[in-house]
């Protein structure tokens, strides 16, 4: 049984992660059609570092989700704090209201955010691509700061205000320090949410500027050419050695 | 250290009246404690006094001076919660020195009241530890430690042992007792236990249904209690019921028990002030005659249940001091007795 348990998970873990694999190694073979023997080369590399758009989309990516993830942690957590430490008229109804956005295809409300920005004046661009991010992003922030929020002892922040602190003396140095792993985990989140988003970027995007899944998008439509191995690669390197720092740091989940 | 004065204070919610026109005084330097079910008002009361509930009407004030609209904050209070509520990323000498930080005092002065204070709650050399590293009772002296280095007003305790076992219980009791008297802080407290109300305060205040019942020295309120709930929410007790009669009371089966004073109808009487003996010699004072259902022997003394005519289905509670070394068996015929000074007359 344990180790029909132990194939399974190893066959999940394959099928998981073969294909990353795969496509990391290609990125370092010479040739562009994926042919056998594998030959080491830096090429697709070189390729990259002279292929302005796709650099210039990973940058505008980058620079989006880090902004959208500042925006969203910022906003979301000041909306959980409200909404776990004070009673309000329609309190409910906003918190059901947070869920839907999760749930409803991206391609509707990408349509509609499409349709809205232009009825609004707001139109096309990279500001409107961070607007809808934000928007996106909130609930997400919301849930995952909102949920550590739950686990602390409103007892904190009243022995606070017993001990002389103001409310954003306490909010500062009790409620903030304890909510840390909680806000770095909904920031994080927030900026994969952005990074990975294609189709409100897609449909957002003014013509010459995208952010990087639009442009790899836009580049495997004329032609498939290793250098979007070589961007992926980097990005997977990236962002996974950014989750084991987190991961060391602070522990998810229930410990406190 | 300051005198603490509520007068007529009301708090509904709702419907739920917690706070009915309570008026308490608390004395300067005076050990306080807040007795009642849960429920009854008393941490609604106690939550009041540190700023986190508006009273409806009422004024509270400490040393003459009103603080209805001063916030938490700068009420000057100290309050140990039942959970403690140390900050758990901080240390045990950040946590104590939180209060005198906020403020912004002298590093060098922050120092050294925290050594200050964990010498005062016997804790010198833990300063360094998270709270997490720490015993139930250890937590519970760095709780006060930090409500005290502020050197507030008015101490406030949430239930402040309730977390711990018996033992270290009633060891931090004592403690809790000497570092109040060693610092001369007014501390009110609330507790559902009403041993560790006796034990702790100079006085005590019933609370039930929001309404204050009773206030006095703990001795006062047990042997002179007031009401019905009084009776039985401190300590166990008799209650006789019956119709007033010259000196005392009719019982159902027509037998009269003298009172003290005058009585309209109930009196109660403690469990250890009735003897009871097998013979058949009639003592003075107030007598029943009964049959013992049931006794427990719990070493130093033994718990009688007795049915006698004059209360019917209700068992008579008799404690007796285990002084022969034998129990009279269930089924013994007995006669229970106690003095008439001892049965109090109470109001419903």
């Amino acid at each position: 049984m344990n180790r029909l348990a132990k194939i399974y998970l190893g066959a999940v873990l394959l099928f998981l992660y073969l294909p990353i694999l795969v496509m990391m190694a290609m990125a370092f073979n010479r040739s562009a059609l994926y042919e056998m023997p594998f030959t080491f080369d830096l090429v697709w590399f070189k390729a990259l570092m002279e292929n302005e758009r796709l650099l210039q989309a990973s940058w505008n990516s980058v620079w989006i989700a880090s902004i959208n993830a500042v925006i969203a942690t910022t906003l979301g957590t000041l909306a959980a704090y409200a909404f776990a430490r004070y009673e309000f008229r329609l309190k409910r109804v906003l918190q059901l209201l947070l869920f839907p956005p999760i749930t409803i295809p991206w391609l509707i409300i990408g349509t509609s955010m499409l349709i809205f920005f232009y009825w609004t004046g707001i139109g096309r661009g990279l500001h409107a691509i961070l607007l809808g991010h934000v928007a996106l992003s909130l609930p997400y922030v919301i849930v995952v700061v909102g949920a550590r929020l739950r686990d602390m002892s409103v007892q904190l922040e009243e022995a606070a205000a017993t001990l002389g602190a103001t409310p954003q003396q306490a909010f500062r140095r009790v409620t903030l320090p304890i909510l840390a792993p909680g806000v770095i985990a909904a920031a994080l989140f927030a900026f994969a949410v952005s990074f990975d988003q294609f189709v409100i970027s897609y449909f957002l995007a003014a013509p010459g500027t995208s952010t990087l899944p639009v442009e790899i998008f836009t580049a495997i439509r004329k032609g498939f050419t290793p250098e979007i191995n070589a961007i992926s690669t980097i990005i997977i390197l990236v962002s996974m050695s950014l989750m084991l720092l987190v991961a060391r740091n602070y522990k998810f989940g229930g410990e406190r | 250290m300051s005198r603490v004065d509520v007068i007529g204070a009301s708090k509904a919610y709702g419907a739920l009246k917690a706070l009915d026109n309570v008026s308490i005084n608390f004395a300067d330097g005076e050990f306080f404690g807040l007795l009642g079910p849960s429920g009854s008002g008393k941490t609604t009361l106690l939550r009041a006094l540190a700023g986190f509930v508006d009273l409806d009407s009422g004024s509270i004030s400490f040393d003459g001076e009103r603080v209805e609209s001063v916030p938490v904050h700068r009420r000057g209070i100290g309050m140990m919660f039942q959970s403690y509520a140390l900050f758990p990323h901080l240390t045990v000498d950040e946590n104590i020195a939180f209060g005198l930080d906020v403020r912004g005092a002298p590093k060098a002065e922050i120092e050294q009241r925290v050594q200050e204070m964990l010498a005062l709650v016997r804790l010198p050399g833990l300063g360094g530890r998270k709270p997490k590293q720490l015993s139930g009772g250890q937590q519970q002296r760095v709780a006060l430690a930090r409500a005290l280095i502020t050197r507030p007003k008015v101490l406030l305790l949430d239930e402040p042992l309730g977390a711990l076992d018996r033992r270290l219980r009633q060891e931090m009791q004592v403690e809790l007792r000497e570092i109040q008297r060693e610092t001369g802080i007014t501390a009110i407290f609330v507790t559902h236990d009403q041993e560790e109300a006796l034990t702790l305060s100079d006085r005590i205040a019933i609370i039930n249904d929001g309404r204050l019942m009773q206030t006095g020295k703990p001795q006062e309120v047990y042997e002179k209690p007031l009401t019905v709930f009084a009776a039985q929410f401190l300590g166990d007790s008799n209650i006789f019921r019956g119709s007033a009669v010259e000196g005392g009371l009719r019982l159902g089966d027509g037998t009269v028990i003298g009172t003290a004073g005058r009585c309209s109808g109930i009196a109660v009487v403690r469990p250890e002030k009735i003897s009871v003996r097998a013979d058949p010699e009639t003592p003075r004072g107030n007598v029943l005659r009964g049959e013992v259902l049931q006794a427990v022997y719990t070493g130093a003394s033994v718990t009688y249940r007795i049915r006698t005519a004059a209360l019917g289905d209700v068992p008579l509670l008799a404690f007796a001091q285990n002084q022969s070394g034998e129990l009279l068996a269930p089924g013994s015929k007995v006669v229970a007795a106690w003095d008439a000074g001892h049965t109090v007359p109470v109001e419903p």
